[in-house]
């Protein structure tokens, strides 16, 4: 009898090969899974960017207007009330007229109807017309070289976002038009360059995408922000000393922590409602003011800026504490003059974090009506600012996603990059100041 | 004087009081600031605290109750005629633009008390536009309002500031060299903090006491019956309204359990893949990576939902698509909404699962790799054992942010409430309908309304529900290791 032959150990058996392969195969899916956590990240910043960067472009037509006196000022006589009677349709012929010698200079020739031609024109074109006459009455006369938006449809032709097949049954705009526009283009009339009036410009009406911008909108923020940092950073702090410093063990600092640690889960749109019933309903607040939209973030924000001023708190060794009770100082001066500076990096950090995330919210601000008007109207005080209605960034950029017209979608996505600078902003701040503050003890 | 004035004055006095407190303290001490039981600088801040804590709250109070009480004067008044909730907004209105002309200077004061024939064009001049036309009783009743609110005015002043002086004065008069000043000031302190603290609690209590206030209306309103048991949603306004939340609870669910399916299968592994194989560069890499998916806002997804994946698979799944089916017909729809929330969901189980696995004690995987076990055995039957309770509390705090997460699906899940089980349709769910219903027009006595509040009181004891058991879960397994 002889003992079968023993494999050796250095060759695998069937079932230490199976286990390995298992093995493998395991470590691939947690790949896998990263590699698709990151590739999602990828394809939405793909997106954001491929779709939103468009709308820091802009298609413009330089035109020289004529403006003749006999449209404008008929006897002469510079009277502003008299200029101002002159509506925007009175200004339409010049245009057309503008445009026309626009043609006649580079040569081309067009059987297109005048009102089709200035039809390439933004409908904002005539507005801004007019503004610049009456802020510049002595003008009237002369042929003045000017800049206009144009249309659109044409913005998304030079942006391919319109093509021919794509305009088969839009009104707006046909193929002679866009022919037109191809020959301006050639021309120099028509040109796409930077556009400083989406960053800091006011939102526009359905009709005028290409007016549209979100300086308004970022003002309106920009209050809010300054509400919830005014209140959310004071009583936090306050909050988070007395829970950890002062707060004896019982069922009702244990009510008010299980309290906390919830509030930070309840879904936004229910502090929207509680922003609606107690603030708009009962207090008569002015509805879609950046004050109300304030105390909402600022209630939703609370439970963030605790939760990481405590964790700061917690982390200042209490031999810190004991050196200055042994001193002889109160327990209010040994938190005030010795735990609360050490733990300022790491509470500031957390303020800046809180607020990034208030930045970005917008269920709440549904709710409180920061939607759902043209936020066209820069506020020119403080007061204005906090009670007059706004927008918010991530409203606006709601309100333009609902228009349901590419060229506001693409003014959503490049919102949306807006939106994402500032949090980028906001975020490396926090990270860089801890890392130049963090002690470890 | 109105209340902004009134506030600085109050703010003046106080710093006076601050000045006049250290000046006293040094004069009772004789100029010798060691025979002072306390600092100098506590003295003064005793005097200004004294001041300021008891004028602003007595201000705060006053500006909360006098419109209140106001208002309940005049509708008392005013009950004989109309709807009362709709000519008081008009009361309110008159007696605001009122006081606008005459601050405009279109009324005199006389005149504003006097009664206006041209109303509507006087206060049009000024910029106040009323709806109707105003009854003689609307007037005169918002013209009495004004009137009282003007005295009511002047008595805030006077209240205030004679409050101001005595405060200012009786703090004073309490400054010997053997008051006790720092005590007294960290007193005052003590009872701010604990204020702050309370803060969350009163939050809590506001949110349950608004919404179960307006469920109430909404119940006196509308059968709770059909609310909880019903099977259709369709509202509108001839007041025979269907609205039953069963419908949206199940799109909520569906869209939560999709969103699920996606992030906890991603988000599992990769805190396994980032806790027990990769090293400390890979790691310090793609943890941030995964967790700028966590700071991106949910409007950003909203967006993503509606114009990139929902077209996308419309591409596929709808007709003269990929695939040559007709399975769906807008690009709204279950699967958008779910997918889209998913992906937000990835950073959220990844890194609170990694918590979890991490928090397994390094003793248990030793034991098993020197029995032989190979890492994924290890890891499957005693790390992910062990860490199981905690994974799944991450997993229901992951559902509760499903079920309460509003923007992806006011853009990405459609409008239609109805019980389907295909993915591919729209449905709608219960935060999509809080924002329909109370972004319109409606006013806030009709059911249709009213029902938000109802959704949102569910919405929140649903969440909480979860979070509690989640965090009790989490916490009782904590403590098993420690």
């Amino acid at each position: 009898m002889s003992d079968p032959v023993k494999p050796s150990l250095l060759t695998l058996d069937a079932r230490t090969k199976k286990r390995n392969m298992a093995e493998t195969r395991f470590r691939m899916y947690g790949l896998a899974a990263i590699g698709t956590g990151l590739a999602m990240l990828v394809l939405l910043l793909v997106t954001i960017f491929g779709n939103g960067l468009g709308a820091f472009q802009q298609t413009f037509v330089t035109l020289n207007v004529p403006l003749l006196e006999s449209k404008l000022d008929k006897k002469g006589e510079r009277d502003l009330a008299k200029i101002k009677k002159v509506s925007t349709f009175g200004y339409a012929p010049l245009l057309s007229q503008a445009m026309e010698d626009a043609l006649a200079e580079n040569g081309i020739d067009s059987d297109l109807k005048a009102k089709k031609q200035a039809a390439l024109l933004s409908k904002s074109a005539a507005a801004d017309l007019r503004n610049f006459v009456i802020a510049n009455t002595d003008k009237i006369g002369e042929t003045v070289e000017f800049t206009f938006l144009a249309n659109s449809r044409v913005d998304g032709y030079l942006k391919n976002r319109v093509t021919r097949t794509s305009i088969a049954d839009d009104k707006s705009i046909n193929a002679e038009q866009l022919d037109l526009v191809d020959e301006l283009v050639a021309a120099g009339v028509i040109k796409k360059r930077f556009n400083i009036s989406f960053i800091t410009g006011a939102d526009a009406s359905d009709q005028r995408p290409e007016a549209a911008g979100m300086g308004v909108a970022m003002m309106g923020s920009f209050f809010m922000m300054l509400v919830v940092l005014a209140l959310a950073l004071p009583i936090g702090v306050a909050a988070s000393i007395y829970l950890e410093e002062f707060a004896p063990k019982n069922w009702i600092t244990d009510i008010i922590e299980v309290n906390i640690s919830n509030l930070a889960a309840v879904p936004s749109i229910v502090f929207g409602i509680l922003g609606l019933a107690v603030f708009i309903n009962y207090m008569h607040l002015p509805q879609s003011a950046p004050l109300v939209g304030g105390l909402v973030l600022t209630l939703m924000t609370l439970p963030t800026i605790i939760i990481s001023t405590r964790a700061s708190l917690k982390s200042v060794p209490p031999s810190i504490r004991d050196a200055a009770l042994g001193v002889g100082a109160s327990k209010m001066q040994s938190v005030f003059h010795h735990v609360l500076p050490l733990a300022a990096p790491g509470i500031l950090t957390g303020t800046i974090i809180g607020l990034a995330q208030a930045l970005g919210e917008t269920a709440p601000l549904l709710l409180i009506g920061m939607i759902g008007f043209i936020a066209s109207n820069a506020p020119d005080s403080v007061a204005s600012g906090l009670l007059y209605p706004n927008s918010a960034m991530p409203a606006q950029i709601y309100e333009w996603a609902k228009r349901a017209d590419p060229a506001f979608y693409e003014r959503a996505w490049g919102g949306i990059i807006i939106l994402l600078a500032f949090l980028i902003t906001m975020n490396t701040i926090a990270v860089l100041l801890r890392r130049r503050f963090e002690r470890r003890w | 004087m109105s209340a902004f004035w009134l506030t600085i004055t109050v703010l003046i006095l106080s710093a006076f009081g601050a000045y006049a407190g250290r000046a006293q303290s040094l004069r009772v001490a004789g100029g010798d600031a060691r025979k002072l039981h306390s600092l100098p600088k506590y003295y003064s801040s005793f005097v200004a605290l004294g001041v300021l804590i008891p004028c602003l709250f007595v201000l705060v109070i006053w500006l909360f109750a006098q419109p209140m009480l106001i208002e309940r004067g005049a509708e008392q008044m005013l009950n004989a005629s109309g709807e009362p909730s709709l000519v008081m907004s008009d009361v309110r209105r008159v007696a605001d633009g009122l006081g606008i002309a005459v601050a405009q200077g279109a009324l005199s004061e006389t005149e504003a008390r006097a009664p206006i024939d041209n109303l509507r064009d006087v206060l049009g001049s000024v910029g106040v536009a009323l709806g109707n036309d105003v009854t003689p009783d609307v007037l005169s009743a918002a013209q009495d309002m004004r009137a009282q609110e003007q005295r009511g005015n002047q008595f805030r002043m006077f209240a205030v500031l004679g409050l101001a002086a005595l405060t200012l004065v009786f703090g004073l008069s309490r400054i010997t060299p053997e008051f006790r000043a720092r005590n007294a000031v960290e007193r005052v302190v003590l009872a701010l903090l604990i204020t702050a603290a309370s803060l969350a609690i009163l939050t809590t209590v506001g949110i349950v006491l608004s919404m179960i206030f307006e469920t109430r209306n909404f119940f006196g309103l509308h059968s709770w019956k059909d609310f909880f048991f019903g099977v259709k949603w369709a509202p509108n306004f001839r007041g025979d309204s269907e609205l039953s939340i069963l419908p949206l609870l199940w799109g909520t669910i569906y869209i939560s359990l999709i969103a699920l399916l996606v992030s906890v299968p991603i988000g599992l592994f990769a805190a396994i893949y980032l806790s027990e194989y990769a090293g400390p560069k890979t790691r310090g890499v793609a943890k941030p990576l995964l967790e700028i998916l966590a700071g991106i806002p949910t409007i950003v997804y909203g967006l993503f939902a509606l114009l990139t994946i929902g077209p996308l698979l419309l591409n596929t799944f709808g007709s003269g698509g990929l695939l040559g089916v007709e399975w769906m017909s807008g690009a709204t729809a279950v699967l958008t909404a779910g997918l889209v929330m998913g992906i937000m969901l990835i950073p959220f189980v990844s890194s609170l699962s990694d918590d979890i696995i991490n928090a397994v004690p390094q003793a248990m995987r030793d034991g098993s790799l020197g029995l032989g076990a190979t890492k994924s055995e290890t890891i499957r039957q005693v790390v992910i054992p062990a860490a199981l309770p905690g994974i799944v509390g991450a997993i229901l705090l992951a559902a509760s942010r499903a079920i309460g997460e509003t923007m992806i699906v006011v853009l990405g899940a459609g409008a239609i409430a109805k019980f389907s089980a295909n993915p591919l349709d729209a449905m709608t769910t219960i935060t999509t309908r809080i924002v329909s219903q109370l972004t319109g027009d409606g006013d806030f006595a009709s059911p249709e309304t009213l029902v938000a509040f109802a959704l949102g009181l569910t919405l929140f004891v649903l969440t909480l529900g979860l979070n509690i058991i989640a965090l009790y879960i989490v916490r009782k397994y904590r403590e098993q290791y420690e």
